[in-house]
């Protein structure tokens, strides 16, 4: 039995998903290329954009893969990492906006 | 700076041992079809040489750089540099061939000695397209290189270099210290003299190779982010951008290798494999000849030691019909030129 529940080499396998429904599998990634296309957005801004969201539901088969991704399209280290923070700071943000519920909670119990 | 393989006396230096690597391990425990049998599948094998179209001199492996990923493992202790008695040689060719581009590189051609001579010679036989791989620094690198822009327009050459990125840490990082601004300033003094205006029969043309351990973007995108950047940045134009593969060979296989990048490097590759860019590889159109005159199916053949396949091993011999029907050599590091879009000196090849 393999030790880790992540191995790198499959991510190459993704594809083999469909291999046990072809139907919905075909459907997945037919859709999938569809999303990634150019659109009203460029390939390049959506390419950083699956980076956060990679980071932001911290898969690892995503990371390596727009990493990869957004070096072959020559994005830059230094844009990946704001791209990240953007990430960052919604996910931050998102924790922090629920204080909002704790403070009407403290007002309204408080003396 | 950064040691040549040669210099490091390095195993990789030996063409054998790189050859060994590529058709070992992964590709020998059937991880990985080898690249005879992956063209066999759409019957493309043996891939033949069809009419030569672009007849490609390297007029010595010298460089006043030393680049990461250099796959003739170049730089100033290389001293393989053409004679002129084989640039008298190649003369003969390219005055009797009816090949439509005549492309020098090197190293960095302009170091040979006779480099000049050669060009003003060659020029004279009326090729279409006249290349000539600059790296761009040695038109800074000293005073006598100061006025090869003129020298270039003088002979109307077509002048193609190196720029693995608009930005200043990615470029310095696969060519070296200082390459970035010195690039930004031969660029200035291309332009300066009309090389890569809009409409301007002076084409100035950019290869992008990949800095580090995977493949080039669509050169479309690539192109127009280039444009963009260097425009907005430095107020620098160019015609095309050339979307060029690293090949798994010389000093990028020892980067590879040294880094643990090599196996996934020749998955990603594979995976990448296209049919169709096979039909297009440019050893089908293309004949590279060697500092000292030999005869290869590409430039990276060339630094692989695979002569072609045939009687006629060396340009002195030359001989159209020989040439043209001769069944191409090939070994794993062929995947470099059909991934994705596919790859050649001259670009994508679909």
């Amino acid at each position: 039995m393999q030790k880790t529940y992540y191995d790198p080499a499959d991510l190459r396998k993704f594809g083999k998903i469909s291999d046990w429904n072809e139907e919905l599998g075909s459907k997945f990634f037919e859709y999938y290329n569809s999303v990634f296309k150019e659109g009203h957005l460029t390939e390049r801004e959506k390419s950083l954009i699956a980076l956060a969201v990679a980071h932001t539901i911290q898969c690892p088969y995503c990371i390596d893969a727009y990493t990869g991704d957004g070096l072959q399209r020559g994005i830059t280290k230094e844009e990946m990492m704001e791209a990240l923070h953007v990430a960052s700071a919604i996910r931050g943000g998102a924790s922090l906006v629920h204080g909002v519920q704790m403070m009407n909670k403290v007002n309204k119990l408080d003396l | 700076m950064l040691k040549s393989l040669h210099k490091r006396h390095s195993e990789l230096a030996q063409s054998k041992r790189q050859l060994e690597i590529l058709s070992n391990g992964i590709f020998q425990n059937g991880d990985l079809p080898k690249f005879k049998d992956k063209i066999a599948e759409s019957n493309q094998f043996p891939l033949r040489a069809k009419k030569l179209e672009i007849l490609q001199i390297n007029v010595g492996y010298m460089c006043n750089q030393v680049c990461a990923h250099c796959h003739v493992d170049a730089g100033p202790d290389r001293k393989e540099i053409m004679t002129k008695e084989t640039m008298l040689q190649c003369l003969e060719v390219i005055k009797n061939t009816n090949a439509h581009t005549l492309d020098l590189t090197g190293g960095a051609p302009e170091m040979n000695p006779n480099f000049r001579w050669f060009v003003e010679e060659a020029s004279k036989a009326g090729i279409q397209d006249f290349i000539v791989r600059s790296n761009l620094t040695i038109i800074r690198a000293n005073k006598k290189y100061h006025d090869l822009p003129e020298f270039f327009k003088k002979h109307n050459i077509h002048v193609v270099s190196s720029m693995p990125h608009w930005t200043k840490g990615k470029t310095d990082k696969q060519r070296g210290d200082g390459v970035f601004d010195k690039s930004i300033q031969a660029l200035k003094d291309l332009n300066a003299v009309g090389y890569g205006m809009p409409d301007s029969e002076l084409r100035l043309d950019l290869v992008y190779n990949p800095s580090g351990a995977f493949l080039p973007g669509n050169q479309t995108a690539l192109e127009k982010d280039f444009k963009k950047a260097l425009w907005d940045d430095f107020e620098i134009q160019f015609h095309n951008l050339l979307a060029i593969t690293n090949l798994p060979i010389s000093r990028f296989l020892d980067y590879l290798i040294a880094s643990e990048n090599y196996e996934d490097y020749m998955y990603a590759l594979v995976e990448a494999y296209n049919p169709n860019a096979v039909k297009n590889v440019m050893c089908t159109n293309t004949l590279s000849v060697s500092w000292d005159g030999y005869l290869y199916d590409c430039d990276f053949n060339q630094m692989l030691n695979l002569p072609i396949n045939s009687k006629v091993k060396h340009i002195s011999e030359y001989n159209s019909e020989t040439i043209e029907s001769r069944s191409i050599v090939i070994s794993q590091h062929c995947y470099g030129c059909t991934a994705g879009a596919g790859s050649s000196c001259q670009g994508s090849v679909t």
